[in-house]
């Protein structure tokens, strides 16, 4: 299955990938309306270690301990990717303690999102991945 | 032939989805006590607070068993197993033959015989879809409602009815709230937020008497109610495995494929006892996710296939009215020769247990940002100098972490 994978060698720490992430998920088609005066809660997050910058998302485990965590059946895998039904989620916050990844956090609406590689929105393909100016981001099989 | 499910939680879903990962064809049949398809039980109390409502609950879509070719037997329970003829009788002495067996059976909730319990009429369990149906019936804006038990299941049923009742109060006999999985100083943070929100407390005081809608405590002091709920703890349904000569502890006792004593009977969930790793024994981990990964691991094996479920850690997040205790593996304070971190916070606080150089436990009130990556420290066992520990108990973050690990953990297929 193809998933999302970054080279932090190339990460230069732009922060694209967060704005495109949040632009894509927010229903939008304006990035300005969409973005602009709100703080951003993209479901991609970078981090740095002091200059090595590095984008960190789902990885869409094979065995998702955050699917299998669930307390609500919010989150199920579909076809390999962990999807999540938000109008089943009650905000345990069960799975962001198990995601060794750091993967989950909170919607503006209080309930869990997280990446779903696009397939809940308009865009249908990762926007980090073809937003990132530098190919530190790809979408592939490995 | 076919197999068979007895119990219809979240261990049953787990064991149907383990099954059809390796065979699609065998039949399976699931007793159903209750007569719901599985449900999230932990959503209860969320119901009751307006959070979620039934059809949401559903824990699978609505075809999930017909797409899963599992006939349901709902209002069926089972008496007990004949493991000689593999063959699972009824209350109603139906029999029913199984190539192999899941015992998925849950646990009770435990009901101490308080004298006079049985003058007072209103009075409930914590535990299933039914009890949250009738209790609601039960209730109104006027109502007192006193729950004996300040665990995860009576706090959580306090959560629930605060806004709908006059008034919630609890009492427990340990001297502190949550106690299963708060130590004191953290009990005591969330108590003054539960407090705060209008909750009242009778903790290290138990009820010795009830006598219609009055509750006599140890103390003396006399609590009117009208609508009573003993959430004092569960047990651990292990009868059918027991009484068939299998090997029971406090749960049934399973091996890593989560195969009983007993040929071909498999068991998962709640009724089990299996080995946590933190504490190196065995333990009863009745928690959802161990449900669903036991489960799943029962149906695996039960359909030949191969698999094993061994990284099993106690492990909760629960908020109430927004403030989070998220806590996992054991405690190791310094009598058990470990070192304890803590890191006051804003609001609440955080405590690292380690113990030969590895994170054994964790409680963090106040704080729930990507707290798995902690958890997984404890599951793997990662010695702590692989990490930057001191900047992980600040924030999770994975600079904590060297380039290498950062390239394993996202670099290939997990
Ligand atoms: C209010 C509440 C809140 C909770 N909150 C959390 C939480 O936040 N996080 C968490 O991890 N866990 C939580 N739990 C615990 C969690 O619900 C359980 O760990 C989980 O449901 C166990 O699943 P199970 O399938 O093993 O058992 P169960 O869900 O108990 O299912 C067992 C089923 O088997 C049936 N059964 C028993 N005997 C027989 C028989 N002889 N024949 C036929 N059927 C039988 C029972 O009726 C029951 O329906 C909570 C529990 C409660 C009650």
């Amino acid at each position: 299955m193809k998933r999302v994978y970054v080279n932090e060698k190339w990460c230069l720490g732009c922060r694209l990938c967060e704005y495109n992430c949040a632009f894509a998920n927010s229903g939008k088609s304006n990035m300005v309306n969409a973005l602009q005066g709100k703080t951003i809660r993209p479901r991609i997050r970078v981090e740095n270690d002091k200059d090595t910058f590095f984008a960190l998302s789902c990885r869409h485990c094979e065995e998702p301990l955050c699917a299998q965590s669930c307390i609500s059946g919010a989150l199920t895998v579909e076809d390999g990717v962990v999807r999540v039904d938000k109008s089943k989620c009650v905000t345990c916050k069960t799975c962001i303690l198990v995601c060794p990844y750091g993967a989950l956090s909170l919607d503006e609406t209080g309930v869990v999102q997280k990446c779903e590689l696009c397939l809940n929105n308009t865009v249908g393909a990762p926007a980090c991945v073809q937003g990132c100016p530098n190919r530190a981001i790809v979408y592939e099989e490995r | 032939m076919r197999y068979v499910i007895i119990g219809n939680g979240v261990a049953a879903a787990g064991c149907i989805e383990g099954i059809r990962s390796v065979d699609r064809e065998t039949p399976i049949t699931v007793i159903s006590e209750e007569n719901y398809p599985v449900y999230a039980r932990p959503l209860i109390s969320y119901y009751l607070e307006g959070k979620t409502d039934l059809p949401r609950m559903l824990y699978r879509k609505p075809d999930f068993y017909e797409k899963n070719g599992c006939e349901v037997l709902y209002g069926a329970k089972a008496a007990r197993l004949d493991v000689e003829s593999k063959k699972v009788v009824l209350t109603t002495g139906e029999e029913i033959p199984y190539k192999a067996v899941c015992v998925a059976t849950g646990s009770s909730p435990f009901v101490p015989p308080f004298k006079g319990l049985e003058t007072v009429k209103n009075r409930f369990s914590f535990m299933t879809l039914d009890d949250t149906l009738a209790l609601e019936r039960a209730i109104d804006e006027n109502s007192r409602v006193f729950i004996v038990g300040a665990g995860l299941i009576g706090l959580k049923c306090a959560e629930g009815l605060l806004h709908r009742v006059k008034s919630v109060t609890v009492c427990d006999l340990a001297p502190r709230v949550l106690s299963s999985v708060l130590d004191e100083e953290s009990a005591a943070i969330m108590q003054k937020h539960l407090e705060d929100h209008g909750m009242q407390f009778y903790l290290g005081d138990t009820v010795t008497e009830f006598a219609e809608n009055k509750a006599i405590l140890q103390s003396g002091t006399e609590v009117e109610f009208d609508v009573l709920v003993v959430c004092v703890g569960v047990r651990a349904n292990t009868s059918l495995v027991k009484d068939a000569g299998g090997s029971v502890n406090r749960g049934i006792l399973v091996n890593e494929r989560m195969e009983t004593s007993l040929p071909f009977v498999y068991a998962a969930g709640d009724c089990t006892e299996g080995f946590d790793l933190s504490l190196g024994a065995n333990r009863v981990l009745a928690i959802l996710p161990n449900a669903y990964m036991q489960g799943k691991c029962a149906g695996i094996n039960m359909a030949g296939g191969e698999k094993v479920f061994q990284k099993a850690i106690p492990m909760n997040s629960i908020g109430f009215f927004g403030l989070y205790a998220m806590t996992a593996g054991t405690y190791t304070g310094p009598e058990q020769g470990g070192e304890v971190y803590v890191e006051p916070i804003e609001g609440g606080i955080k405590k690292f247990f380690v113990k030969d150089g590895v994170l054994k436990g964790y409680i963090l009130i106040g704080y729930t940002e990507q707290t798995g990556v902690l958890t997984a420290l404890i599951r793997d066992q990662t010695p702590l100098d692989a990490v930057n520990f001191p900047l992980l108990r600040k924030s999770v973050t994975f600079a904590a972490f060297s380039p290498e690990d950062r390239r394993k953990k996202f670099g290939g297929v997990v």
